[in-house]
């Protein structure tokens, strides 16, 4: 069970008091009506799988009721970071190799 | 304000009023004694609780609620009260103001003033919530078999107040106490709660506080 | 019998409390402290099971968790019976029924035996692939039979008497393991003030040091663990678990345990106790001091009863006072096995000889054993044992380990005991729990923990560290270590002192060579559990089976409950060897949680029976239960179905609650309805954007449907949203969709909109909605309330607020019958008061309660539709003919308007709704049936669409439906056909969906 940090209330909280709301980073075009059916089918229907770091939208449903984004690393499921609404991830790019990216781990 | 419906939710003469554990008739518990129970449980009914949204950062909003309350407006997973009245963080621009029993009216109305044409939002829900409190030497263990948050007082001191998950629910947990933790849960929940809490304790002792 | 192997003195047992216990039907004693393993060997019991495949006669090998034969069903009752016990963990108490898991119908007798070898020759490895998988219908009784035969155990038919839970748990340094290693990190983390939990599977703290024969600071090894518990126990935030295995090491640092509270009491908790709790664990750090197994030799009928684990044999005699046999023979290739035989000397009986692998061993330990007369023989090996249901022979003979071949025909030596150790074999399980392969170490001949995503340090054996006195250094320095990650001073542990014996390394050595070839010899078994052989494993690597997951499949290495303790890493150096490999490139299999099996019991928790799911009530729900009601789950909520009176079924009920509705006045509990409260200057332009329809001009007062889509276009949600203020909504949401919705508008203005103001708070357990519905809801209302009821200062789809009994309420006239209605509001405590008030004032017209059945008749009449059931996410309001509850021309390009228009959704075959009425009147659909147009169309037929709901109305005389049907709304008229199950088909005509008075002027009276 994954420990998250909830950016607005400032500690680790079990998963299970989130839910997830899928791929961070993907606003709603301005205009909708203006959008192909390509543009559109490409905002509603694609999202990155990426294995390494990807930027997930999540929700502390049991706590502050806050939308947040989490920078995960789907191959070690390490949470690099939790970031607000508006704010840019800090974390990016290709995921440095499993065994140095975990923090304190000792063999 | 006029922008807003706002009105006396509470009947004036001697309406029955049912807590949402009216059911479970603690009041007929109360008389029974449990000899060193671990556990007791009072449901601190039909107080007015108030729902209130607006900017922490607008120094004239927080100004206007603590003149209002007398309390300052708590920040993150921070609780402060006065006697009977508390005011919770919930969210960044949220809080529970729970009140004694029918001045919630009159409080929305005396925050809505002072406040003025700010963007904010008062909503009463005080029929849709109501406090467990539980006291005694075992609750911390009761709340140990119901939530995944950490409730040792090196992380969960009084003062302190969190919303989780509890047993397979969701419910705010305040410690307002050395031994005394206050459970808001929402009506529909509360029986499931109740049940919960009665099975959770029963290896403790559980007594029920009129 | 008598205990004719235990000895007179020594072990930790209390030869004072004698306990009686039942064994396959014949009672047994044994002592207090016993498991039934020990307690076992201590009566002479041999056979304890028959083994999965092949069916022969099995004893026990170990003394630990790694115990792969003596697998129980335990209980005496019914009820009380647990599958899969280990009878090495399985504490002994008084009146222990317990039985053979595997060997129907008896373990000494077994007719399955007879078909044993039958059996073996048609279940080579792979047996499940190549038979079982054609033809796929006969797996069925395949299963029957393999299972019955290798006997997996038997959950109970009746209910669980006993009770159990979860306890979540949190601290800075989860040590697992209380061993050497673990007591010292425990020690250490402690002394740093660290908040620590201790957890060991074993019924005492302390491990090996519980039967060593070495000396802390002097002293007997136990006496150290009494002192280091005594200290553990006196300081605060110290949690000790015994009897508690962690069982699985998950994501971010959390890991459950399960504990077992009263196993070692009885088969029954005592009254008010749990039996099993599991603790679900978030540490900052966890030290892992997991220890080692020791690994057995590979050699022919290794499998015999009396083949055993060599340190086992040390742990029966010194543990448990145990001798189980007379004659001992040990075969090893490390020094550390030597002190078996020395044990054994103590104990009173004979050591025949100790074959050692390698060639001139010289540690401290050999030349004791050489010095207590013990013969000692090198570059030697027992290569077979011999015996039917007990050893009673060892053949040993000189090896070449190189060349895997023996280079004399070897010297039968009597003996009923063959120990054995090919080394030590870190217990890498949960250190692998998140997918991290372990590291292979030459110099020990061993996997250790590799890099993995855990916060964790490693301790002990577990690190290959297997000296005691640098055991107990590790220990303390990882406790110090985890302390300190965890953002703690850390306090350094002085550690014992113990003399350190000068040991030689040990020689890589797994499968004993035989004379004959592997296939050929007779079977040296790998796992026993599984029964998988050296044999089974050179086939499957001939067979092409070359990665370890493949031959792991391919053979059944290391399934079931084993999972692979004792004969992992012997399969894999059989692979390496067979495929002329190094171990490492042969590589390892995953390892996953649970360590070892868990009750259902313990899984489950208190979520079972009155507490397995939240069950949610409105304030009104002891009038519904008082008035007989049955009861519907509509998401967690209990609602009224109907309320049936006497001799009245569903039918009879629902057709007399629609009559009163339609001719008098019904009343509804419909406080399930979500309901969020909107304010804020910017709420009717959010409005705009997250509902079809438009909300610009609706009047302060007024109340108006909508539709929520999503962002492809399709219904997500519906209910009516009133204008309490200018800057003030009430919305409600459909039952199921109430937390969901709130999340939606939040999702769209804290990640979108964020420049709306506007807030929303859920209120729907504030407010108790009562809805009567019926022409003579008015009258009724009137008399309990000072609002103006007159249709004109209260008209259809608006609201007021007033009284009603003398509660403050808001009284809502909108309808789902297609009646006169008026939803009555008021905060849920007063709810009850008002609602027997109007039961009461409702007599003389015939009030009538109405359940939720009812009021899908009466909707469905009306054509109004269910979000959920007459939709189900591939439906556009279009679909739904609700064109005129969406505004294309709103400025916003609300949710759902973009993905409404895409070319797939305009298409003018798609499924819509429309009235399907039966040609007989008393037909009524079954819901879900599939529509045809052709009946006479050959298998398969063209599925044009389907029944949403259907039922019989009452008030109309003929049962009716609503359906989606492709192109149906062109259709109005033409026959479709609903397909049954037994072949036959309903005939329907494509009607309007709306049944009852289309005009609506029923609602609007």
């Amino acid at each position: 069970m994954l420990h998250i940090h909830c950016p607005h209330c400032g500690e680790l909280r079990s998963e299970e008091e989130f839910h997830a709301a899928g791929q961070a980073h993907i606003p709603r075009p301005l205009d909708p009506d203006s959008c192909t059916d390509v543009e559109w089918g490409d905002y509603m229907f694609f999202r990155d799988n990426p294995r390494g770091i990807h930027h997930e939208l999540w929700v502390h449903a049991t706590g502050c009721r806050r939308y947040f984004n989490v920078t995960r690393n789907t191959e070690t499921y390490e949470i690099l970071e939790t970031y607000k609404i508006g704010e840019q991830p800090q974390v990016t790019g290709k995921p440095v190799v499993v065994a140095k990216a975990i923090e304190g781990e000792t063999v | 304000m006029s922008n807003v419906n706002v009105y006396s939710q509470r009947p004036a003469g001697t309406a029955r009023a049912e807590s949402p554990l009216f059911h479970a008739e603690l009041e007929k518990l109360a008389g029974r004694s449990v000899s060193g129970a671990g556990v007791t449980l009072r449901e601190k009914k039909l107080r007015g609780h108030l729902i209130l949204r607006g900017d922490a950062s607008d120094r004239g909003f927080t100004r206007a609620v603590e003149s209002v309350l007398g309390l300052e407006l708590p920040v993150a997973l921070g609780l402060t009260a006065k006697g009977e009245t508390s005011l919770q963080w919930l969210g960044p621009d949220e809080w529970l103001l729970v009140v004694p029993q029918g001045e919630e009216y009159a409080t929305e109305l005396n925050l809505r003033e002072a406040i003025g044409d700010r963007h904010i939002s008062i909503v009463n829900v005080s029929g849709g919530q109501t406090l467990y409190e539980l006291t005694g030497p075992n609750v911390r263990n009761v709340l140990m078999k119901s939530t995944s948050y950490d409730v040792h007082p090196s992380n969960f001191p009084v003062g302190k107040a969190v919303g989780t998950v509890f047993a397979k629910s969701q419910l705010i947990i305040r410690h307002t106490g050395e031994d005394t933790w206050e459970l808001v849960v929402r009506r529909s929940f509360a029986d499931y709660i109740w049940l919960w809490l009665q099975d959770a304790s029963a290896e403790y002792g559980l007594a029920i506080a009129a | 019998m008598s205990q004719v192997n235990r000895l007179t003195r020594g072990g930790r047992i209390d030869r004072s409390q004698p306990l009686t216990f039942t064994f396959n039907g014949q009672n047994y004693q044994g002592f207090a402290g016993d498991t039934l393993a020990s307690a076992l060997l201590a009566n002479g019991v041999d056979v304890i099971g028959r083994s999965f495949k092949y069916s022969r006669p099995r004893g026990i090998v170990a003394a630990g968790s790694e115990e792969p034969n003596a697998i129980m069903q335990i209980g005496s009752t019914e009820a009380t019976q647990i599958p899969n016990v280990r009878a090495t963990q399985q504490p002994l108490y008084a009146g222990l029924v317990a039985a053979s898991t595997n060997g129907w119908p008896s373990v000494n007798n077994d007719l399955m035996g007879i078909l044993g070898k039958v059996g073996g020759k048609m279940m080579p490895p792979g047996f499940y692939y190549k038979t079982f998988m054609y033809p796929q219908n006969l797996w069925l009784t395949y299963e029957k039979y393999i299972r019955k035969a290798a006997g997996l155990g038997r959950v109970p038919t009746e209910i669980d008497p006993d009770s159990y839970d979860h306890m979540n748990q949190h601290c800075d340094v989860l040590v697992v393991g209380a061993g050497p290693a673990g007591l010292a990190a425990a020690l250490a983390a402690a002394r740093s003030g660290a908040r620590v939990i201790l957890a060991d599977e074993q019924e005492e703290f302390g491990g090996s040091l519980l039967d060593t024969r070495e000396l802390l600071d002097g002293q007997p090894a136990a006496e150290w663990v009494v002192k280091a518990v005594a200290e553990l126990e006196a300081t605060p935030d110290v949690t000790l678990l015994s009897r508690a295995t962690v069982n699985g090491y998950h994501d971010h640092n959390f890991l459950t345990i399960h504990q077992r509270l009263t196993d070692h009491i009885g088969e029954k908790a005592p009254m008010g106790q749990v039996r099993h709790r599991v603790h679900r664990v978030r540490a900052t750090r966890v030290v892992l001091a997991t220890g080692a197994h020791e690994r057995p030799l590979v050699y022919a009928n290794n499998d015999i009863p009396g083949n055993l684990v060599a340190g086992a044999v040390s742990t029966y005699v010194r543990r448990y006072g145990v001798a189980p046999g007379q004659k001992l023979v040990l075969s090893t290739n490390n020094d550390y096995a030597y002190r078996v035989a020395l044990d054994w000397l103590e104990a009173g009986r004979t050591v025949v000889a100790i074959a050692d692998a390698r060639q001139n061993p010289r540690g401290a330990w050999v030349e004791e054993a050489r010095a207590k007369g013990i013969r000692v023989l090198t570059s030697a090996a027992v290569t077979e044992a011999r015996g039917s249901t007990r050893v009673t022979g060892a053949r040993v003979a000189a090896i070449d380990i190189k060349g895997f071949r023996t280079t004399s025909p070897g010297e039968w030596l009597s003996c009923d005991v063959i120990a054995t150790s090919g080394g030590y074999s870190p217990v890498v399980h949960l250190a692998s729990h998140l997918g991290g392969r372990p590291l292979w170490r030459e110099d020990i001949q061993a996997f250790v923990p590799g890099p993995a995503p855990q916060k964790r340090v490693c301790a002990g054996a577990v690190n290959g560290v297997f000296a005691l006195g640098d055991v107990l250094a590790d220990g303390f320095e990882a406790g110090a270590k985890a302390a300190a990650e965890a953002g703690l001073k850390a306090v350094s542990g002085e550690v014992p002192r113990v003399d350190q014996r000068f040991e030689e390394p040990s020689l890589a050595f797994f499968q004993v060579p035989h004379e004959k070839s592997t296939a050929r010899a007779p079977k040296q078994f790998v796992d026993l559990q599984n029964d998988v052989t050296a044999a089974g494993i050179e086939l499957a690597c001939r067979e092409g089976f070359e990665s370890i997951e493949h031959v792991k499949r391919y053979t059944a290495l290391g399934f079931g409950t084993d999972q692979g303790k004792l004969g992992n890493i012997n399969g894999l150096a059989i692979a390496a060897r067979v495929q002329n490999k190094a171990i490492p490139e042969v590589g390892t299999t995953m390892f996953r949680p649970n360590y070892t099996p868990v009750t259902f019991g313990a899984v489950a928790g208190r979520h079972c029976g009155h507490l397995m799911e939240p069950v949610r009530f409105t304030a009104l729900h002891g009038w519904h239960v008082k008035s007989g009601a049955l009861f519907e789950d509509v998401g967690q909520w209990k609602r009224p179905w109907y309320f049936p009176k006497a001799g009245e079924d569903l039918h009879a009920a629902v057709a007399r609650e629609c009559k009163a509705v339609r001719e008098k006045v019904g009343i509804l509990d419909a406080s399930t309805l979500g309901k969020i409260d909107i304010q804020g200057p910017d709420a009717r332009e959010f409005l705009n954007r997250v509902y079809t329809n438009a909300w610009t001009k609706l009047e302060v007062g007024k109340a108006r449907y909508g539709l929520m889509c999503k962002e492809d276009g399709m219904v997500m949600d519906d209910g009516v949203t009133a204008c309490l203020a200018d800057n003030h909504f009430l919305m409600t949401t459909t039952t199921g969709g109430a937390a969901r919705i709130l999340e939606w508008l939040e999702l769209y203005h804290q990640t979108e909109w964020p420049e709306l103001k506007v807030y929303f708070t859920s209120v729907t357990d504030h407010w108790a909605t009562m809805t009567l519905s019926g022409p003579e809801s008015r009258n009724l209302l009137a008399e309990l309330t000072d609002i103006n009821l007159d249709k004109d200062a209260f008209p259809f789809m608006s609201w007021k607020e007033g009284t009603v009994g003398g509660v403050p309420a808001r009284v809502f006239r909108i309808s789902f019958t297609g009646e006169l209605s008026y939803e009555i509001n008021v905060q849920a405590d007063y709810a009850m008061g008002v609602w027997e008030q109007l039961m009461e004032a409702g007599k003389k017209y015939g009030l009538t309660p109405y359940g939720t059945e009812t009021m899908h008749v009466l909707r469905a009449e009306k054509g109004f539709i269910i979000v959920g059931q007459d939709t189900d996410g591939s439906v556009t309001p279009q679909d739904l003919g609700m064109n005129w509850a969406v505004s294309m021309s709103k400025p916003f390009s609300f949710i759902g308007k973009r993905g409404m228009n895409r070319q797939d959704c305009l298409k003018a075959d798609r499924k819509q709704l429309v009235g399907l009425k039966p040609v007989n009147p008393k037909a009524v659909l079954p819901e879900g049936a599939q529509l045809v147009f052709n009946t006479q169309q050959p298998i398969p037929m063209t599925m044009v669409g389907h029944v949403t709901s259907s039922y019989y109305s009452a008030s109309m005389g003929f049962g009716f439906a609503l359906a989606v049907v492709k192109g149906g709304l062109g259709k109005m008229g033409q026959k479709v056909y609903a397909a049954l199950r037994d072949g036959t088909f309903v005939e329907a005509e494509i009607v309007s969906s709306v049944f009852y008075d289309p005009k609506g002027e029923r609602q609007h009276v």
